[in-house]
């Protein structure tokens, strides 16, 4: 094995690129839950995302459209599911997994004509001399807009849970829904704009994987993200910055075992591949091992205004 | 104004109702995406759900193929409705059927060439011990640390895809297969094969084993202690936790029986329809079996009749895809829109729609 053949600043660099999809879906999953909406739905609006923006791509030549509609289309979808849970009163878990399946089914209908297609692709951001910089201009700044656009989009909805009314109110809404309601809060309403947020963000992050990671669309190319995106949100026990944290963590899983399968190191490329996986349930393990950890205290509870 | 007013109890007219009107709803709005395709609405429709079974020319084929998709999805379907009932939710039945196929296909070969009649019955055995040793895993993780048992049942399934593809490029590879991945072919070795039962139904071992576990699945929550359990602890955690339930036990029970059901299914897949251990050996039944489970109310009687229309669509999509060239994955899409439609329809079965200004409640 040539471990010599990893060289550390492309590793970094690419760390960045495979965190950001998971990234922005978990940063929109987290308002969801922090609103007391459990949406498991989050991989099949992922690859939803990731097909429309691929298309849309594809068909117009500009990538930026391309996130824009998938960013939409999720978000749409989204609302399906929002409509099942908020107003038809369903059950999440359920109408979740059902989200995820009907993303999958959709997706790959849409997608079958733009296999093995190559799509135009975001331009690295020219950031004058910060790109310019020996080591650190190679490593953090000659990214495309979305890696920096997520990472303020983190730093927005932190700022948004922490300093704004509305912020609070969402806060409140997801910990008592009853209390809020009582004070006269729309806890539907509020819910809903959640679930239409993270539905964009979660189309924007399967958007990514297609139109700049891979960049082109396989069935079935989300493999995962969308869930690990959701244990990324137990992790980091609801809070903005340790999305962020656990999202460059799983990146960072994923990049190296890529390298050392590249590199031909001596384990077995089962384990390898399924490394992204396991470090997911061992890192869900520890957390829980510790007991309460900050969940939403109507996460998940289906919410019915009596008059 | 509309309001949704609870029911004292879920209406036994509209759990009945609420699957076959989601059905309905489905067909009228899979025929609008039929139609958005290009593709004859009407004719794709009755391709799916009449002609797999009444047209003269492919009835003879698609018929047995109905036990033979339905056998699988019931098998799980009645695995996962437990625990569903209990408020455990296992969705990694996808890996546990891997699993299952894995060791058990792999305990089967490790005696190639015998011709012992023990072998497939030992088979059997270790495939359900497959299966139920990978729901061992977010079972005991739940109850020892509390952690999700959705997040980790879910990432197990593409831990076991991965050794799926490692063993059938690896372990269990054919020696005499040239070099090409997956593994000896089960159905030409007499002692290990799962056959048809009776010629021309599709009746094989799993379908039986999956009536067995119909009717196992009927006693245990309508006659035994263990059953009442299972429903309490979904219904009512706080009354189950007072009368002395033990909430470990029926996570480590629900998930156990779950887990061997989808081993089993994943053996009998092997051994039979499918044959060999190959990379892409599992098509996704273990997902498709959650929507069995709901689409049957979580009943096992429910989940039979189910499991045999899901089979349907499945047999009636092949059919449209080579008769109407419809795209393969609107059948995918399809089958999750039933679950989407049941869910919404369910608004009924367990509220009351009150138009008007009521008096407040």
């Amino acid at each position: 094995m040539d471990l010599s053949s990893i060289s550390p600043i492309l590793l970094i660099a690419s760390i960045m690129i495979s965190a950001t999809p998971i990234l922005l879906a978990a940063i929109g999953e987290m308002v969801v839950e922090r609103a007391g909406v459990l949406n498991l739905g989050v991989e099949g609006m992922m690859i939803t995302g990731a097909v429309v923006g691929f298309a849309v791509a594809i068909n117009t030549g500009q990538p930026a459209l391309g996130f824009a509609a998938a960013a939409l289309a999720a978000a749409l979808l989204s609302l399906s599911f929002g409509f099942l849970t908020q107003v038809l009163l369903s059950n999440q878990v359920a109408t979740g997994l059902g989200l995820t399946l009907v993303g999958l089914g959709l997706s790959s209908l849409i997608g079958k004509p733009y296999e093995g297609m190559k799509t135009p692709t975001l331009p690295k951001l020219d950031l004058g001399p910060l790109s310019d910089l020996p080591v650190l201009g190679r490593m953090l700044f000659s990214h495309d807009i979305m890696v920096y656009l997520s990472l303020v989009l983190v730093a927005a909805v932190w700022a948004f849970l922490k300093y704004t009314r509305a912020g609070l109110i969402l806060r409140a809404v997801g910990e008592s829904h009853d209390a809020a309601h009582a004070l006269g809060y729309k806890v539907v309403r509020v819910r809903m704009a959640a679930i239409f947020f993270g539905g964009a963000c979660a189309g924007l992050g399967g958007a990514y994987l297609s139109l700049v990671r891979v960049p082109q669309w396989t069935e079935g190319m989300t493999a995962g993200a969308g869930w690990i995106a959701l244990a990324i949100v137990v992790f980091a026990s609801w809070r903005a910055e340790r999305v962020l944290i656990g999202a460059y963590l799983f990146g960072g899983v994923t990049v190296l075992q890529l390298n050392l399968q590249a590199a031909g190191a001596a384990v077995p490329v089962a384990l390898l591949s399924a490394s992204p996986y396991l470090m997911t349930i061992l890192v869900l393990v520890a957390i829980s091992a510790r007991g309460t950890h900050g969940a939403p205290a109507s996460l998940g509870q289906p919410f019915h205004a009596i008059q | 104004m509309i309001r949704l007013e609870k029911r004292p109890q879920p209406s036994r007219l509209w759990t009945a109702a609420a699957p076959l009107i989601a059905v309905v709803l489905t067909m009228l709005v899979g025929g609008i995406m039929f139609a958005a395709l290009g593709k004859p609405p009407v004719e794709a429709i009755r391709t799916i759900f009449w002609d797999p079974l009444f047209n003269p020319q492919f009835a003879a084929y698609s018929r047995p193929q109905l036990l033979v998709k339905a056998g699988p999805l019931i098998l799980i379907a009645i695995g996962l409705s437990l625990g569903f009932r209990a408020g455990i939710w296992n969705i990694g039945a996808e890996g546990q059927y891997i699993m299952g196929a894995v060791i058990g296909a792999g305990a089967g070969l490790a005696l190639y060439p015998s011709e012992s009649v023990l072998i497939f019955p030992m088979m059997v055995l270790a495939g359900a011990l497959g299966g139920w040793a990978w729901a061992m895993i977010p079972a005991i993780l739940k109850t020892r640390f509390g952690t999700n048992e959705i997040l980790v049942s879910l990432m197990l399934v593409y831990v076991a895809e991965s050794i799926l593809a490692s063993v059938s490029s690896g372990l269990l590879r054919n020696p005499e297969g040239m070099g090409f991945p997956g593994s000896r072919n089960l159905r030409q070795w007499e002692a290990a094969s799962n056959q048809e039962l009776i010629a021309g139904t599709g009746m094989h071992w799993g379908v039986v084993a999956a009536f067995i576990a119909v009717i196992l699945a009927y006693v245990l929550l309508a006659r035994h202690i263990q059953g009442f359990n299972i429903r309490l602890s979904g219904e009512a955690p706080r009354a189950a936790r007072f009368s002395g339930v033990n909430p470990a036990r029926i996570v480590i029970l629900c998930l156990g029986i779950a887990g061997a059901l989808a081993g089993l299914a994943g053996l009998f897949e092997v051994t039979g329809p499918a044959g060999q251990i190959s990379i892409d050996f599992n098509s996704g039944y273990g997902f498709t079996a959650i929507i069995v489970a709901f689409l049957g109310r979580l009943h096992p009687v429910g989940i039979l009749l189910a499991g045999l229309l899901m089979a349907l669509t499945y047999i009636g999509g092949e059919l449209a895809q080579l008769m109407l060239g419809v795209p393969g994955a609107s059948i995918q899409l399809f089958q999750g829109m039933l679950l989407f439609f049941l869910l919404g329809v369910d608004v009924f079965t367990n509220y009351r729609i009150r138009i008007g200004q009521g008096v407040a409640a």
